[in-house]
């Protein structure tokens, strides 16, 4: 460790101090060596984290953009309405099959107005498959609505179809139409030919945050409107629980528990309980809520459930130690003029303790929220197209969550489901930067320090 | 009398209380307060407390015994021969639960009176269909004597459910009257309303407690049924995992085992370094600029959910192994692979393993360096000869914390490591784990009796106890090390 060898009475120092000997050279490089791997280190880190973000931003950006056919539809009473009564039960009866050729009409009409010809071998049926399979469906939705358009020719701005948008996209090509049984080069010609007359354009996708899930067969349709509320709802759940019950808990065992070992068992069964994997909390919530207490399965209620009990453990640890973090002459000096030890704590130490409660408690809403594994057990990967109600009956009708939405969709064959997912997880990374932000913010806001 | 109103009356007489109590204090004081022994508030809060607490804890637990008692009454009533094959006396009496709603919502919507359901009987009127038309469905026929014991339960629970109005109600008003009348200067209504605040905060900080014992009672209750149904040595000790929707399966838990360590080696593999290093630059040699912004960066990947590493791991990192390494040396095809989720997993585990080791070398005492550099040596002489060996129990813990998590991770292995449960070397190849076969086994329509559903709670009963184990070792070397320096 160290060269105090060459120091020897007898014989003079070989080297001058000024010049460095081979053993120091050596040892210099080692330094510097450790050094760089330490920088290495960090450079991995770093790239994995840049890594990680482009591979999601740039695979689920598209996402958020959707191409849109606008048609004007002439609602053709004799399709939709035959006898001419006008009676809703009747016109209920027409199926979304029945409105499908009042698209490929209007698809007729585009090309007609716009002087393009249909490429060899491209029937008007499959050039009216640019449209979404959603487009007949929110027509008929329309006409249930209001009875009376039926006649008049109405501007319908429709989705295209997965495929459709895939191509302007980048995600579909000539190349890979031509092995498609579901697309061809056709109709990406008529697309092409459509966006030049300005029918076909793309633009922001606001259905993405706003629709209910859809079904395998149209992406283009799916969104996270349902997952979004749903896991909002979940949120509502786990901070009216975690909040009072993880503060009471924390007061009592930082400023009453009596020192004995039944404390000591709470506060190593709190520690251990922070460490166990989220999807044994799913088999609790099976077991107990689900098949016990008989609570409906996919519900928020029971999901909220599921991540209290998960978060709890955070929550308390952040409670506490801010709770410590309070000096103990603030306890005194309320004691000193007469206040119960409760009204110490109620009244002196919570109010300073609460800036870094309220991040403990942020910092773990945005753990739950992001939360998967539990959530699979206890039945929110079922298809949910229905938006749950209003609170509180809604927290027991069942929904999505956006985690889960992105297990779900990546678990469908269809490749634009995929860029689904990862804008999914876009918003779900915003939710989480929002939330830590807050976190920050208030911390630098209300922190003191003593 | 429905349950929330009684809840909502209940509530309503104690806060009449609480200003009916607070009010009557300072009367008794002569107006003035300081005659009192407590604020004139908590007299108050020890009305509202007398009013509101024995009559909720008797509501609840009312509540908790009505149904019990009530299906033992009425259960008697269905005859053996209404109880269809493969039915059972439990799922009928769902049945009769649901008609009796069906009647109140049938009378709710004035599409029956209580005359009507008097003499109406199953064997004359079809009340499936009639049920029907105010929106309950009911999934078959309804059978005469089931069809009494609904009108049955109907009576009984409402009778009861007065009763509890009725009871609860009267309570409330005693216990504030009771409250109201004992209250006089002297009395100590300060040390009452604390008493009852600290029961609560007892009461809340058990919750972590009924978790665990959740936890547990629900694993090791269902475990048991499993090995009721299946033979525990196949489940130990068996290497193959080949579960049969038709019986016969074997499920044995040695492959995914070997599968959960395998992928959690390859993730420590990757992630002690790394994440040491990392803790052992930024804590002795970066400056405070460089450490202000490599810290939280790493720490953004502690908080990036497991959802995000496990998407990375399919789009990204899965098929790159794939492209560049499995199939240019003949290895595998597939791009969920025990690496691709060990890797991913690694990077996850990078930020746990350095937040923990730099809590742990900071906590070495600075005079331990300062005496290695007195003695000549260099920066990374120090780290490696004194720090290390000092921090090292320290960081054998937060290892083990970390393969616990690792072991625990769900959904990276779900989405990373593929569904074929297999003993095997090669880390390109698919293999699964213990979670990601929990959660295959749990999700989708699952009948609560096969052995093939129950096994995970087995998978999940060993999955505890594996990362309990880790976990309790862990903090229990973390402690030790710590009073060393302390």
């Amino acid at each position: 460790m160290t060269d105090a060898t060459s120091s020897s009475p007898a014989s003079k120092p070989s080297t001058s101090l000024m010049t460095i000997d081979a053993r120091t050279k050596k040892r210099n490089a080692a330094e510097k060596r450790f050094r760089s791997y330490g920088v290495a280190a960090i450079v991995v880190a770093m790239l994995a984290l840049v890594g990680l973000m482009t591979s999601i931003i740039s695979s689920g950006a598209p996402s958020f953009k959707q191409t849109f056919i606008t048609l004007d539809v002439y609602m053709d009473p004799a399709r939709l309405d035959k006898d001419g009564s006008g009676d809703r039960d009747k016109i209920a009866k027409v199926s979304t099959f029945g409105y499908a050729p009042l698209i490929e009409a209007a698809i007729q009409k585009a090309v007609d107005g716009n002087n393009i010809t249909l490429a060899e071998g491209l029937s008007v049926k499959k050039a009216a498959d640019l449209v979404s399979k959603e487009g007949p469906a929110e027509m008929r939705r329309t006409v249930l609505a209001d009875t009376s358009v039926i006649g008049e020719t109405l501007t319908f701005q429709f989705l295209a179809s997965g495929r459709i948008d895939g191509y302007y996209k980048g995600r579909v090509t000539m190349e890979t139409a031509e092995l498609d049984g579901n697309i061809s080069p056709e109709q990406l010609m008529l697309a092409d030919d459509f966006k030049k007359a300005g029918i076909v354009e793309t633009k922001f996708n606001w259905g993405f945050l706003t629709r209910a899930d859809a079904s395998e067969n149209r992406p283009e349709a799916a969104g996270l409107g349902v997952a979004i509320l749903g896991s909002l709802y979940m949120m509502i759940v786990v901070l009216c629980l975690t909040l009072p019950i993880g503060v009471a808990a924390s007061i009592y065992l930082e400023e009453f528990a009596p020192k004995n070992w039944i404390t000591d068992l709470v506060e190593v069964n709190i520690s251990n309980l922070a460490a166990v994997p989220s999807i044994v909390f799913g088999i609790l919530g099976l077991a107990i809520f689900i098949n016990f207490a008989g609570l409906p399965q996919s519900a928020p209620i029971v999901g909220g459930l599921v991540l209290t009990l998960m978060t709890l453990p955070t929550i308390i640890i952040a409670t506490r130690a801010s709770l410590k973090a309070v000096p103990p002459s603030i306890r005194d000096a309320a004691l000193g003029v007469g206040a119960s030890k409760m009204q110490a704590v109620f009244h002196h130490v919570l109010p300073l303790a609460a800036p870094g409660i309220l991040t403990g408690t942020i910092i773990g809403l945005a753990q739950a929220l992001g939360e998967t594994a539990p959530l699979l057990l206890i039945g929110m990967v079922a298809f949910v197209r229905e938006y749950p109600g209003a609170p509180p009956e809604g927290f027991f009708d069942p929904a999505a969550a956006l985690p889960v939405q992105v297990y779900n969709w990546t678990q469908r064959a269809d490749p634009a489901f995929v860029e689904r997912a990862s804008g999914a997880i876009i918003v779900l990374l915003v939710f989480l930067l929002v939330m830590n932000a807050v976190a920050i913010i208030l911390r630098r806001r209300f922190e003191r320090r003593w | 009398m429905s349950a929330g109103l009684v809840i909502l009356a209940i509530v309503l007489i104690a806060t009449i209380g609480f200003f009916l109590g607070r009010s009557r204090a300072i009367s008794q004081a002569g107006g003035d307060p300081r005659e009192l022994h407590s604020l004139p508030a908590y007299y108050g809060q020890t009305v509202f407390l007398f009013a509101a607490v024995p009559a909720l804890l008797v509501t609840i637990a009312w509540l908790l015994l009505q149904s019990t008692f009530v299906d033992t009454r009425v259960t008697g009533m269905i005859n053996d021969a209404d109880i269809a094959e493969g039915s059972s006396r439990a799922l009928v009496m769902g049945d009769v639960r649901r008609i009796a709603n069906g009647l109140n919502v049938a009378i709710e919507r004035d599409a029956l009176t209580e005359e009507q359901i008097e003499t109406m009987r199953a064997d004359e009127t079809d009340v499936r269909a009639v049920l029907g038309g105010v929106g309950v469905a009911l999934g078959s026929s309804v059978q005469q004597s089931v069809f009494e014991a609904s009108k049955e339960f109907r009576q009984i629970t409402s009778t009861l459910r007065n009763a509890m109005a009725v009871i609860a109600i009267s309570l409330s008003l005693i216990g504030g009257a009771f409250a109201l009348s004992r209250i006089h200067p002297e009395f100590r209504a300060r040390n009452i309303s604390e008493t009852a605040v600290k029961a609560l905060l007892l009461l809340c900080s058990g919750v972590a407690v009924l978790t665990t014992i959740g936890i547990i009672a629900s694993l090791v209750f269902e475990s048991a049924h499993f090995f009721k149904l299946h033979p525990a040595s196949n489940f130990f000790f068996n290497s193959t995992w080949n579960p049969q929707f038709r019986g016969g399966s074997d499920l044995g838990i040695l492959p995914l085992l070997w599968g959960t360590l395998y992928v959690s080696f390859i993730a420590l593999i990757f992630a002690v370094p790394i994440g040491l290093l990392v803790a052992i630059y930024l804590s002795e040699y970066a400056t405070k600029r460089v450490r202000s912004i490599v810290k939280p960066a790493v720490e953004i990947l502690a908080g990036i959910p497991t959802i995000v590493y496990g998407l990375f791991a399919l789009i990204t990192v899965g098929p790159m192994l794939r492209d560049y390494f499995a199939q240019p040396l003949g290895l595998g095809t597939s791009s969920s692979s025990v690496l691709t989720a060990g890797l991913v997993m690694g990077v996850m585990l990078i930020p746990f393993v350095s937040s923990l080791s730099d809590d742990v070398i900071n906590s070495v005492p600075q005079a331990m360096r300062d005496g290695s550099y007195g003695l000549g040596a260099t920066q990374s002489e120090t780290v490696k000869q004194i720090i290390l060996p000092a921090a090292l129990p320290g960081i054998v813990g937060a290892i083990l914390l970390a393969a616990s998590r690792a072991i625990g991770e769900t959904m990276i292995v779900v989405m990373g490591a593929g569904a074929a449960a297999k003993l095997s070397l090669n880390p390109f190849e698919a293999m699964t784990t213990i979670t990601v076969k929990i959660v295959s086994q749990l999700t989708g329509d699952t009948e609560f009796a096969s052995p093939e559903t129950l096994v995970a709670f087995a998978l999940g009963l060993s999955l505890f106890v594996i990362t309990l184990g880790l976990n309790v070792l862990a903090l229990y070397i973390v402690r030790k090390y710590r009073e060393q320096y302390e």
